[in-house]
């Protein structure tokens, strides 16, 4: 049948109406519980890395606040200078939206881990046990594999030498192959290696093949079998977070507050 | 007319397979059947889109001008897509991370547009819902078949629990690389139609000649 032009424009816009308000009110009404899953998967993250969790622990969203509450102490640093910032809240920070804009992040050195923009700040998490003695550190990477960004955690012992472990919490890699990055068998690889060699500079890298245990062979960790890329990328990233380009400042005084107490 | 509502929900199931006969929606089978649990969700989310866009295009199918039709059938289904990925975002976050861009891919997937147009546009709500429902299982089917050969085989797990315990954790069975890539789903979808086509033989097209239509007595039809 044959419609006006009028009809068709109004009919258009009726449904493009209904469309919107039903779209944007399933969007507006989920938005906090979205956030919250959110916040509660880096949590997670966080605290199976940090050991409080354990690996395959189901726990109630409850308790993962509360323990994150307790045990770990989140921090705003200045990645240039070293220093906290006290006027950020590290609830609020998102490090991916820091990234993105101008204002609060700059142009990344040229670095092989293709970290493009480097943000001001960065939220770091110390795990903290019952008497407030420093455990461990936690520091965001992030950095290319194969497919995309590969986003996650490195702990630090209160040394900021000893790998305690690794974690990565969002990523596009194959499945069964550089997904393997999650396999909890790989990151057992981890704890114990060092991440800098006696001048300094990281030495913390993903090897091609096996590597020995920790205390023979500090510096490398067995290569993701066919994985090359995601391997290289987890080499590339570590080396440029712990740089001075990137949390090298920050560590420094990190030492410094750690052999003060 | 009599239309049985019974064929309109089971042929979609093997008869007339959205996947094994039309061979539509292939490139979401492929993506998401590494896993039986994410393969699930994704069946589910399709087979409310489908269902929900042919009930809202069948509703308003003797009201909508027929020169945007198109449109209007995509914006209904784009925003049925969007409210579907907010949910999953919302109450299953850890399988909706693993789902990442393939849900919003829904909207792109042809069986979806396919049915809205050749179905919904014509039928009344009830009939379209059915039809949606079917598809969308039709849908769903296949890709609970890809996605337990291509775990098992792959990882030696069904819904995340070990069957074959691979050798990386120390028990015997090899997991088949191959089954985590995306050609294994491209095989194992040839099976299934070759399977299905050999038990219903009338599903096979027939050989196009190209010869044909050159033929004389064909020669009125090119006129």
């Amino acid at each position: 049948m044959e419609h006006s032009s009028r009809y068709i424009v109004l009919f258009a816009a009726g449904i493009c109406l209904v469309c919107s308000i039903l779209v944007s009110g399933s969007a507006v009404s989920l938005k906090p519980r979205q956030d919250r899953n959110k916040a509660l998967d880096v949590q997670t993250k966080v605290l199976v890395l940090a050991g409080v969790l354990g690996e395959d622990e189901d726990a109630e969203p409850d308790r993962v606040e509360q323990l994150f509450a307790n045990r770990i102490e989140a921090q705003v640093v200045e990645l240039a200078t070293g220093a906290y910032v006290t006027d950020i809240d590290p609830a609020e920070f998102d490090m991916q939206k820091a990234m993105k804009d101008a204002d609060t992040s700059r142009e990344a050195p040229s670095n092989r881990a293709k970290v493009r923009r480097l943000p001001d700040n960065a939220v770091v998490y110390k795990v903290v046990d019952e008497s407030g003695q420093t455990e461990a550190l936690i520091l965001p990477i992030e950095g290319m594999g194969l497919w995309g960004t590969l986003w996650g955690f490195l702990s630090l012992a209160p040394d900021a030498n000893t790998i305690q472990g690794i974690t990565y919490y969002k990523h596009k890699e194959t499945p069964g192959l550089g997904a393997e990055v999650e396999n909890p068998r790989w990151r057992a690889l981890w704890p114990g290696r060092k991440a800098f060699g006696d001048d300094g500079s990281v030495q913390i890298r993903v090897k091609k093949g096996a590597a020995g245990p920790p205390e023979t062979d500090p510096f490398q960790v067995d290569g993701l079998s066919g994985a090359t890329l995601t391997s290289r990328g987890v080499t590339n990233m570590l080396a440029f977070w712990l740089s001075e380009d990137a949390f090298g400042p920050y560590l420094k005084q990190f030492r410094a507050e750690q052999g003060g107490s | 007319m009599a239309v049985n509502q019974r064929d309109i929900l089971l042929d979609p199931l093997f008869n007339n397979n959205p996947i094994a006969l039309q061979v539509l929606g292939i490139c979401s089978a492929l993506a998401v059947t590494t896993k039986m649990e994410t393969a699930l969700v994704m069946s589910v989310a399709v087979i409310f889109v489908i269902a929900a866009s042919n009930v809202a295009v069948s509703l308003i199918r003797n009201h909508v001008p027929s020169s945007i039709r198109i449109i209007v059938q995509l914006t209904i289904i784009a925003s049925l897509v969007i409210i579907t990925d907010q949910v999953l975002q919302a109450f299953v976050y850890d399988i909706s991370k693993q789902l990442t861009v393939f849900v919003a891919l829904i909207i792109t997937n042809c069986i979806v547009m396919g049915r809205a147009e050749a179905f919904a546009m014509q039928n009344p709500p009830k009939l379209a819902l059915i039809d949606g429902i079917g598809n969308g299982f039709g849908y769903g089917l296949i890709l609970m078949v890809v996605a337990f050969f291509r775990e098992l085989l792959g990882s030696g797990k069904l819904f995340g629990f070990t069957i074959l315990t691979p050798v990386t954790e120390g028990g015997w069975y090899v997991p088949n690389g191959l089954m985590v890539l995306a050609p294994a789903a491209f095989f194992l979808i040839g099976i299934f139609i070759w399977v299905v086509r050999s038990y219903k033989p009338d599903q096979i097209e027939e050989e196009f000649h190209v010869g044909a239509l050159l033929e004389p007595s064909h020669e009125s039809h090119i006129r």
